[in-house]
């Protein structure tokens, strides 16, 4: 079992400093999260699930503890070796889709094999075979405004599956989306974790939270939930 | 590196005119750079021509003889046989206002000289036919003439035919006794040209100008690196007769070619410059056109960042787009700055082509403010947070 944890968090803490006033987003943070695991990270707006999301997609590095991810110490990573693990071992889904609007749908989702340095023939054909899982291979040559808002994530979610990443990492991937979308969207999420993928999905609603098959509740920087779905469902 | 170059081009393609106007600020610059520089070195090189023409190696004298004090001709030469190791030739110049006569028309361009034999070799011409004038034709005061191939054949229609036939000066006839190759390229000679031209013995012309003493003499040189020391000798022995620096100008051709070449090099490096720094606030133009690039692309960034670009991919990405939008920039600016050039120089009737070491330096100093003021900008977007980015809109 301790071979298979992905994401190892030890007693983090993430302060910042607001004038005289110490704001502590995390306030000693532990938590596990093993390899094939789809957990729900919830909490409202301000009670540090964002600061915790940045961590563990080793945007930021937290003030003080440790962070492992897949066996490697990210907390005392320099930007750029922050860069290469971002690329190595994430693929991010995030709320905006956050598409470059002036490449088309493969230029977009070759990016992150773009800077793994992945040679170029080879960059296509795993950009487009990961444009096919979420089917819009056919329309590749089309830029971002050109889809819809559903079918931006979709493009967001081949480019977060292009870089074959240990972690998927989702920050309210459905914010922007209509219920109908929404669903689709978490089905994907649900039909990726069944194929093994490791899936961790921020959001502030419960009952998106309730698609996941682990809860980790964060209220005011510390976790006061950590169990499986149906604890959860009942305590709501 | 490649993949930099194209998203260089898709960006400055995509922000058309905006990355026009940035080029703007260094295609003046550079063209200016180019038309000044060009325009300057040509009109230098003219300059420098027709100074050479008229005999870098040349030393002239003008005398105000006055009746008290005066120096003879017998006297200046006895000077310049003194000194044969600083001079190697020396004649009396007289001119005269002489009409020539071409059956009932005048030529009124046509410079009649009083020389001496050495004038030949002094403006160091070939005689096309016939001889040279003679010691003896000085000392006789004879009638005799050597003239220009346009006054032969203005008037005899060739050289062949000029020769033994006569002239008329002032009323005089005058023996031509041996023509001047034709010294002008062209086919078409033209009155006052540098063919145009009568030489006459110096004594013939003095006694026809009704004036004994003789005011002007043309000496050169051995060495022209020794013009000043050879002024010199002739400033000297001038004021052992005269006594007084104002009745006598000595004036070497080549150190007037000397101060004209440097006043022209400080003219053409001020323009230069001043156009050099229009370079400059081009450069600005970028840096500004640069930051406000990498404001609006936070998010671009952001999102690059999180999917692994590093620092140095930024940074390249930035720094790139501002040097190639410089170059294009540069390019464009050496295309017009060589068309204006030629314009300007048909205009002006010079020989204007565009200087190879302006276009390189302009060239190269675009790229160099490309380089230079696009890396500040790109150091700020390298070093942007990815979160803060992200979160931008």
């Amino acid at each position: 079992m301790e071979d298979n944890v992905l994401i190892e968090l030890h007693d983090i803490y993430k302060i910042y400093q607001m004038g005289d006033e110490e704001v502590r987003a995390n306030d000693g943070i532990n938590l596990k999260i093993s390899r094939g695991e789809f957990v729900a990270i919830v909490g409202k707006s301000g009670s540090g699930k964002s600061t915790l999301m940045n961590i563990i997609g080793a945007l930021d590095v937290p003030t003080s503890g440790s962070y492992l991810l897949g066996g490697e110490d990210v907390d005392t990573m320099t930007d750029d070796q922050l860069a290469d693990i971002r690329n190595r071992m994430i693929g991010f889904i995030f709320q905006q889709y956050n598409l470059l609007p002036k490449s088309n749908l493969l230029e977009n989702v070759e990016l992150p094999l773009l800077y793994a340095k992945v040679p170029k023939d080879e960059r296509r054909e795993r950009a487009l075979n990961s444009l096919e899982r979420v089917g819009l291979a056919d329309v590749w040559r089309k830029y971002p405004r050109q889809l819809s808002g559903g079918q931006q994530q979709r493009v967001s979610i081949a480019r977060a599956l292009a870089g074959d990443p240990s972690l998927i990492l989702a920050d309210e991937p459905t914010g922007a989306l209509d219920s109908k979308t929404s669903r689709e969207v978490l089905n994907f999420l649900k039909q990726l974790n069944e194929e093994g993928n490791t899936i961790v999905m921020i959001t502030h609603d419960s009952s998106i939270a309730l698609e996941a098959k682990r809860v980790v509740r964060i209220h005011d920087g510390k976790i006061n939930f950590d169990g499986d779905v149906k604890d959860y469902a009942a305590i709501l | 590196m490649l993949q930099s170059f194209k998203l260089a081009i898709k960006s400055i393609w995509s922000n058309k005119m905006r990355s026009f106007l940035t080029m703007l600020g260094i295609i003046i610059g550079v063209a200016s750079v180019i038309i000044l520089v060009s325009i300057v070195n040509a009109y230098m090189s003219y300059m420098t021509e027709s100074f050479a023409s008229m005999g870098t190696n040349q030393i002239t004298v003008n005398l105000i003889n006055l009746s008290s004090r005066s120096v003879s001709v017998d006297e200046m030469y006895e000077f310049f046989d003194e000194n044969t190791d600083a001079f190697d030739h020396m004649t009396p110049m007289v001119s005269l206002s002489a009409s020539v006569k071409n059956g009932n028309d005048t030529m009124d361009a046509t410079s009649v000289t009083g020389v001496s034999e050495d004038y030949l070799k002094i403006k160091d011409y070939e005689l096309a036919v016939g001889r040279n004038i003679q010691y003896a034709d000085i000392s006789g005061r004879s009638k005799v003439c050597v003239i220009g191939a346009y006054v032969a054949k203005t008037i005899f229609g060739s050289e062949e035919e000029a020769l033994s036939d006569t002239v008329k000066i002032n009323g005089y006839a005058f023996t031509v006794v041996g023509v001047v190759s034709q010294q002008d390229d062209d086919e078409d000679l033209d009155d006052g040209g540098t063919d145009d031209f009568i030489w006459i013995p110096y004594t013939t012309a003095s006694k026809m100008a009704r004036n004994a003493s003789i005011s002007n003499y043309t000496f050169t040189i051995r060495e022209i690196s020794e013009a000043s020391e050879d002024k010199e000798l002739i400033e000297d022995f001038l004021y052992t007769k005269f006594k007084n620096e104002d009745l006598y100008t000595v004036t070497a051709m080549s150190e007037m070619l000397d101060s004209l070449n440097s006043m022209i090099a400080m003219v053409s490096a001020g323009l230069g410059g001043i156009a050099g720094i229009s370079l400059l606030v081009a450069g600005v133009g970028v840096m500004n056109i640069m930051l406000v690039s990498v404001t609006e692309r936070t998010r671009e960034i952001g999102i690059r960042k999180a999917l692994g670009a590093k620092r140095s991919v930024i940074m390249q990405q930035f720094v790139i787009e501002a040097a190639v939008t410089s170059s294009i920039g540069g390019l464009i600016g050496i295309g017009l700055g060589s068309l204006a050039t030629n314009l300007v120089g048909q205009l002006a009737g010079l020989e204007a082509t565009p200087t190879p070491a302006a276009v390189i330096v302009s060239f190269s100093v675009s790229v160099g403010i490309g380089l230079f003021f696009g890396y500040m900008p790109a150091s700020k977007a390298s070093k942007l947070n990815p979160i803060d980015a992200l979160r931008s809109e």
